[in-house]
């Protein structure tokens, strides 16, 4: 009986045409979380055999995503982040996610040095930053709901 | 020396700011209270960042900077770091710092020029 199901999960991949990995990990809104968000990322797509560079881009780009959704999402308040990792054949997707405030405009709140923050500490660059370090950039967000975003990097050329 | 903490050195009418392992916004919370204190009760011209130990930074190292650049310009201050590795490099460039900050190889000639 095991047999025969995994049997059957090896010929879905092979009808697929493509070997998914994938991790999706969970944790509180806490910034000590932060390292360990874009670390776990780095060791997830290490098995990419990825450069020096491309993981430092998927750590930046890890880091500032998970703490738009600490600091703006739930305003350092208690809630849970939701990192998925994707490996599918040379392409690695990074979606984070929140169930936090959410954003009104996501137009404004990703244009270079646009920051909601009155401190004077947030350079407003995260979502830059998202840009230049990944190919591919998907922003979802609904008032009340909490805000997705969606990074994707081809590694190794 | 810890790892994650701030540490501080004055030199004379210079502040050695040296950065942590992992220069993120969980790192940089206390850093703006810490060093306004500093900043009011010492006559500081130049403040030099030391990212010698710094393995990784993200925007909110930019923002940091960023600030402590303003708060100096201000006051007729100048700013400088030294010690930074690739990744850091990398996100003073993509950040527009580099053209902000001057970037030393060594403490020693990040503080010769303060002089």
């Amino acid at each position: 009986m095991t047999d025969r199901r995994e049997r059957k999960e090896e010929d879905v991949k092979i009808e697929d045409g493509r070997n998914e990995d994938r991790i999706l990990l969970e944790m509180d809104s806490i910034s000590r979380n932060e390292e360990f968000a874009r670390v776990v990322m780095a060791v997830f797509m290490s098995r990419m055999n990825p450069t020096l560079e491309e993981l430092d881009d998927v750590k930046t780009a890890v880091s500032e995503a998970v703490t738009n959704a600490i600091i703006h999402g739930y305003r350092q308040e208690k809630g849970i982040v939701y990192i998925e990792g994707i490996i599918a054949g040379n392409e690695l997707t990074v979606v984070v996610k929140d169930r936090g405030v959410g954003m009104e405009n996501i137009k404004q709140a990703m244009e270079p040095m646009y920051t909601s923050d009155k401190s004077g500490e947030r350079s407003g660059m995260g979502f830059s930053f998202m840009e230049a370090f990944m190919d591919h950039l998907e922003v979802d967000s609904q008032p009340g709901e909490g805000t997705m975003v969606r990074m994707k990097k081809r590694i190794g050329g | 020396m810890e790892q994650n903490v701030f540490s501080y050195e004055a030199r004379g009418n210079t502040l050695v700011i040296h950065l942590p392992r992992e220069l993120d916004h969980h790192n940089c919370r206390n850093l703006r209270y810490e060093t306004d204190l500093l900043l009011a009760e010492n006559y500081i011209r130049r403040i030099v960042f030391d990212f010698s130990q710094t393995e990784f930074m993200d925007s909110s190292g930019i923002g940091v900077l960023l600030n402590r650049y303003k708060q100096m310009a201000g006051s007729g201050g100048t700013v400088a770091l030294y010690g930074a590795g690739a990744q850091v490099h990398r996100i003073l460039n993509v950040g527009g710092l580099s053209r902000l900050v001057p970037c030393f190889e060594t403490k020693e000639a990040a503080l010769a020029l303060a002089r």
